[in-house]
């Protein structure tokens, strides 16, 4: 049995549904990524498993034990939230302590020893007598990180912790979010919008739409094989190609240029190429008017000497295709 | 009917009358304390402040173990207090407030009948009719004419030609008289009720007189004691109002003369009652006999000429003259049921 | 149900209840009798037909739209002006205009009165001048109220205008929009509910005061006045309660245009965006330091007319300079009726505000229960619609009734606490909702997460972050209470008896210098808890950025 369980949960709110059925499992250790759209109801089900919101119909087992109607205080989790919700009259210890006095009993001594190894791991030792708002977004993070963790909760809840940041820090904050997370083998559940986020942190990505769950894998399941068109679309770029019967799917860096004497898929003439650093975006259009976008590493693009208006072709390997029954976003006839 | 005035002068018959009664069963004299009472009181009061506190003040030199909490407040405050806890009487007695409001409440069956020590002295037209009486008056109250001097010679007029209300419809007067609203204050309805004593209350005298005063009337306002006061700071030149505020005002400096309408004054009495509930204070009867014994009056008779023992002695605007002869005949059982109707043809004419 | 919800609702629960005791219960004695002849017999519309059958008496109804209607327009407009003039142009002495616009709301409105007489009356000080006006009935009425209101108006525009998009103004200097279309297209969209708001705030307070038109109303009859007349003059309860029913009208209509649901959101504007530079304009900042001034000296020529009144011995015949006015009669409550005031606003300030901070909480914190929420604004915002009088009656009708449990409450200074936190209710409502609406809506799931009791969370980060409001809840509900005077006639005991209604007897009985000299002592220990709040904001505020 998973640590933690979903099942067939159902939510909504004014007649508008929130969560459609929805069933996921979480494993003891693991961080897991709800992705989606703003809307499809990913933060509803967090707040689901935190018992800050109720269900319509469906169950929640925590470790085995139902806990559909179990208050929030008694599942045991930490929560970060992504305006960190930390109160501004506290100190960073401040903030720490304040969960730890509610839940440990222990001398005074003990809680403070206790929040600074805490603080130590997020490395705030140095900012611990200072008020949220003398800290730096990434600082405020942390202290919410710090705070979540403080208690050892069996589980940790993250809703957008890092969307409020820049993107440097955003980076650095994943690794060391994902350390600590690891170090101290709590099962993590993260909602995120950022699919690169979700991609580089998680063990299991749960790809949501619509109030349900499109999927469940891997972020290299997820990338390699999107089980849906709205999957496929959603994550990383894709080429949707219309067919008979159907819509083939490609990732553009699964798209080899060859040249014209080789086996090749399909013809296309350069209309505009896009320089991204280390891998360079070419935009070609088929003689039905179709865009297909081929990314290449940058280095090889050189050699290669395209300039738009060329004639290219194009490979399409099998076993890189992926057949969905429509397309989803912009589609390429 | 009482028509008061006549009463008075038979003073000396009521008084054995009363002698006789009191001592032969009215109860009154059961009720005298052999020992001293204490505990606490509350009385409601219409009485102006400066001259209540006094009388508490006396009254404790006497009764140092009881306590008197007053609520002051002007009569129809103090009235509509009453009416709203008859369910449940929060004052034990209510002391100096006018004796319409007091038929009121009688009406009610509000009031519980006592017979204070000393009734006897009390004249006949300033008691209930009933027996123990359901209420004693202390003091009455008249209409007099507060004129501001400065700003009536300013008109061209001297005081000598302000003598009675037929004065006061002198074109010279033309919005220069303020006169209380008789639906909100006592002295207003007084001063309605004696003119139409006056004018003649079953021919349309008295109202027709009211039409013509009404188009010299500045402004009706809610307050007896409002025109005094007005007339006293300038506000204007003649104000209709009673006795005491006038000559307070008078006596504080500001320059007005009161002027006591020589065919006579409408009036109402303060008076004392008990308040009827389950369990009667001891020490509120103890009040009410104090309230109407020779030292109360002496205090009441400083502000008020007339005091209803009609002991009173010699006071401005009643020169040579006993005050109470200043007092019309009035008919309280008239009035006390047409005053719904007196006060619905006077909004008729001139409310609003 | 989940366990924390049970708390909740009890507590929900209990703020309703409370609200029913003190203001649906008795409210409901009292209209019941506007149904009913005067032996308790149900009549119908019968008493509705008669008011309106007699002229004198729904002439009434007209004449207080009249004035409110007019004291609305003046009061919003002014204070709009002011407003405008304190955060959009460049004039000196901000701070001083500032707290010189409030001075109204530090005395009793029947002093406002009694300083109009003494400029606008006969023997006036303006009247002397020459400007003759008619100063008893529509004119002082009104003028009493507007200077009552204008503060309030005031005090709306300024937080609004004060917290406007600065950035709004930049895009459209940057477009180069004229002046004129600017004041149309982006300063009045953006205060749009402010405006509504604040002439509602406005229309009901004008509506519904005593203390001015039973001084300056002379025989201008409006429903206040009435309502005192059909009470205390003729003991009419039944037709009292059916001028009460009437003075509810600017609530009903509230409800009718849906105006409470704004009224309600108002708090809802927070400190957002950046804040706006004043461009430098001489010609416009002349103009509005003339305007300001000008209604700062009217305030402070009532002030002054009110102090010659209690330090000359008898104003104006005897200008000898005294300070016996301060000796107050010992049977108006002398001396102590002042410190029973302080006392009493004391304890309903203390009092008031934690009832309304836990009401206000409970209303926009909790989780569900969204039928029993939305009764609670409903209620939270009727009060500012309920004359003191009507209160006051209605609290002797059911509090003065030996069956109810609560009847211990009367006679005591609990009713007049009572009375006073339910008549000052829905402004400090709006202020606590404005501050919890600003704590982040996340801090409630953070404490539920960490098992932390509710209480906890409450005592340890919603209180201290909500100080300032609570401050503010606190100065609002004492200074209300030192100068209230129609909420509590009715209620005050022998044994405790108030300023406030001190000032209304000796202005009755026209001992005048004292009532002077008694409204100066309340203005006095009003602007000195105003002072002690603004300081104490200032060292929070000086405590958090230094933090």
């Amino acid at each position: 049995m998973s640590f933690l369980e979903v099942k067939n949960v159902v939510k909504r709110f004014d007649n508008q549904s929130a969560l459609n059925n929805v069933s996921i499992n979480v494993e003891k250790g693991e961080l897991v990524c709800i992705l989606g759209p703003s809307g499809c109801g990913k933060t509803t089900l967090l707040r689901t498993i935190a018992g800050l919101e109720t269900t319509d119909s469906g169950k929640i087992f925590i470790d085995g034990k139902d806990a559909t109607f179990l208050p929030p205080a008694k599942r045991n989790f930490g929560i970060v939230f992504q305006s960190y919700a930390l109160f501004p009259n506290m100190t960073v210890m401040g903030n720490v302590l304040f969960g730890l006095k509610q839940k440990v009993r222990a001398s005074k001594a003990e809680l403070r020893r206790r929040a600074e190894e805490v603080l130590e791991m997020v490395d705030l030792t140095d900012h611990s007598d200072k008020y949220p708002r003398q800290l730096s977004g990434g600082q405020q993070q942390r202290t919410a990180l710090a705070r979540a963790i403080a208690l050892s909760p069996s589980f940790l809840l993250l809703d957008e912790p890092l969307s409020a940041l820049d993107a440097k820090v955003r980076t650095k904050l994943r690794g060391e979010i994902r350390e600590i997370q690891k170090q101290l083998g709590v099962t993590t559940v993260m909602v995120t919008h950022d699919q690169e986020e979700a991609l580089t942190m998680a063990d299991k990505v749960i790809v949501m739409n619509n109030s349900v769950v499109e999927q469940v894998g891997t972020p290299k399941e997820i990338y390699g094989n999107p089980a849906t068109n709205f999957v496929a679309g959603f994550i990383g770029s894709m080429n949707f190609l219309k067919v008979d019967g159907g819509i083939k799917a490609i990732r553009p860096e699964r798209i080899k240029l060859v040249g014209r004497f080789d086996t090749f898929d399909l013809k296309a003439n350069v209309s505009a190429v896009e320089f991204k650093g280390p891998l360079t975006r070419v935009y070609a259009r088929t003689k039905n008017a179709a865009e297909v976008s081929i990314e290449l590493p940058s280095q090889s693009f050189d050699n290669m000497n395209i300039r738009a208006g060329a004639q290219v072709f194009l490979r399409l390997p099998e076993e890189h295709i992926s057949r969905y029954t429509e397309a989803w976003g912009e589609i390429a006839v | 009917m009482i028509h008061a005035k006549g009463y008075w002068k038979a003073k000396l018959v009521s008084l054995a009358v009363l002698a006789v009664l009191l001592f032969t069963g009215c109860g009154a004299g059961d009720r005298v304390e052999a020992s001293p009472v204490s505990g606490e009181i509350t009385v409601y009061t219409a009485i102006e402040n400066v001259l209540a506190g006094r009388l508490v003040e006396t009254f404790n030199a006497h009764y140092p173990d009881i306590t008197v909490n007053l609520v002051r407040d002007s009569t129809g405050v103090i009235t509509s207090r009453l009416i709203a806890e008859a369910a449940n009487p929060q004052a034990d007695v209510v002391w100096g407030t006018a004796a319409s409001s007091l038929m009121v409440l009688e009406a009610m069956d509000m009031l519980e009948p006592f017979a204070p020590t000393g009734l006897d002295r009390i004249l006949p037209m300033f008691r209930a009719e009933s027996n123990p009486p359901t209420w004693v008056g202390i003091t009455a109250w008249e209409t007099a004419f507060i004129v501001n001097l400065p700003e009536l010679e300013a008109l061209g007029l001297t005081i000598d030609d302000i003598r009675c209300y037929v004065d006061l419809l002198r074109p010279e007067l033309q919005g220069n008289i303020i006169m209380p609203n008789p639906a909100s204050s006592g002295t207003g309805f007084l001063t309605v009720v004696g003119l139409l004593e006056l004018y003649g209350r079953d021919t349309d005298a008295g109202w027709e007189f009211m039409d013509r005063l009404h188009e010299n009337v500045q402004d009706y306002i809610h307050s007896g004691a409002g025109p005094a006061n007005m007339a006293a700071t300038g506000e204007t030149v003649v104000g209709i109002s009673f006795g005491f505020p006038g000559i307070s005002r008078l006596q504080e400096g500001a320059p007005v003369a009161v002027v006591f309408p020589e065919r006579g004054s409408g009036w109402d009495m303060e008076a004392n009652a008990l308040i009827r509930q389950d369990e009667i204070h001891p020490a509120a009867q103890t009040f009410l006999n104090w309230a109407i014994s020779d030292e109360a009056m002496a205090i009441y008779n400083e502000a008020f000429p007339i005091i209803s023992t009609g002991e009173g002695g010699s006071y401005y605007g009643f020169e040579g003259q006993n005050p109470v002869d200043q007092l019309i005949d009035k008919c309280f059982v008239w009035i006390a049921s047409n005053r719904e109707s007196i006060l619905a043809e006077w909004n008729r004419r001139y409310g609003g | 149900m989940r366990g924390k919800s049970k708390g909740q609702f009890l507590l929900l629960c209990l703020m309703l209840a409370a609200f029913v005791i003190i203001m649906v219960l008795p409210l409901f004695a009292l209209f019941a009798r506007a149904f009913q002849d005067n032996t308790g017999q149900f009549v119908g519309m019968a008493n509705y037909r008669a008011y309106f059958a007699n002229p004198a008496l729904s002439r009434a109804l007209w004449n207080t739209i009249n004035v409110s209607l007019v004291t609305t327009v003046f009061s919003v407009t002014l204070g709009f002006l002011y407003a405008y003039a304190l955060t959009r142009t460049n004039i000196r002495f901000k701070r001083f205009f500032r707290y010189m616009a409030l001075i109204p709301i530090f005395i009793p409105t029947i002093v406002h009165a009694v300083g109009l007489i003494s400029l606008f009356g006969r023997q006036g000080l303006i009247t002397q001048m020459g400007f003759d006006i008619e100063i008893f009935g529509f004119i002082g009425i009104t003028l009493s109220h507007i200077i009552f209101t204008f503060p309030q108006a005031f005090l709306m525009f300024f937080v609004t205008l004060e917290y406007a998009d600065g950035r709004l103004y930049e895009a459209a200097e940057s477009m180069g929009v004229k002046p004129l279309t600017k004041l149309f297209k982006i300063t009045l969209p953006e205060i749009k509910f402010t405006l509504i708001n604040a002439a509602f705030v406005c229309f009901t307070l004008a509506f519904t005061d005593f203390g001015a038109p039973v001084v300056i109303g002379g025989g201008y009859n409006v429903l206040a006045t009435d309502l005192f007349v059909q009470i205390t003059g003729l003991f009419n309860f039944n037709m009292g309660a059916v001028v009460g029913t009437l003075l509810l009208i600017p609530a009903i209509l509230a409800f009718i245009v849906n105006r409470v649901t704004n009224i309600a959101n108002m708090g809802a504007m927070s400190a957002k965006s950046t804040k706006l530079k004043v461009k430098k304009s001489l010609a416009r900042d002349i103009f509005f330091f003339a305007f300001c001034s000008l209604i700062v000296l009217f305030f402070l020529t009532l002030i002054g007319a009110l102090a010659v009144r209690a330090f000359t011995t008898f104003f104006p015949f005897n200008m000898t300079p005294t300070l016996g006015n301060f000796q107050f009669s010992p049977v108006t409550g002398g001396v102590g009726s002042f410190f029973n005031s302080v006392r009493m606003s004391l304890i309903t300030a203390t009092v008031g505000t934690a009832f309304v901070f836990v009401y206000a909480y409970v209303a926009e914190k909790t989780d569900g229960f969204e039928f029993l929420r939305k009764i609670a604004k409903l209620f939270s915002v009727l009060p500012l619609a309920l004359p003191g009088m009507v209160i006051g009656v209605s609290y002797i009708f059911f509090f003065n009734n030996p069956n109810n449990p609560f009847n211990f409450a009367f006679g005591t200074v609990g009713i007049l606490v009572m009375a006073n936190i339910l008549s000052f209710f829905s402004v400090p409502y709006l202020t606590i909702m404005g501050a919890l609406k600003k704590l982040d809506r996340e801090f409630e799931s953070v404490s539920d997460s960490m098992s932390a009791p509710r209480w906890k969370l409450f005592t340890m980060v919603t209180v201290p972050l909500s100080l300032p409001a609570i401050l503010e809840t606190f100065m609002y509900y004492f200074v209300s209470s030192m100068v209230t005077i129609s909420a509590i006639v009715f209620l005050y005991t022998p044994r405790f008896r108030v300023a406030s209604i001190a000032i209304s007897h000796m202005h009755a009985e026209g001992v005048f210098a004292q009532a002077a000299a008694m409204s100066l002592l309340i203005l006095l220990v009003n602007v000195v808890v105003r002072l002690i709040y603004e300081i104490t904001i200032h060292l929070i505020k000086k405590r958090r950025k230094q933090a």
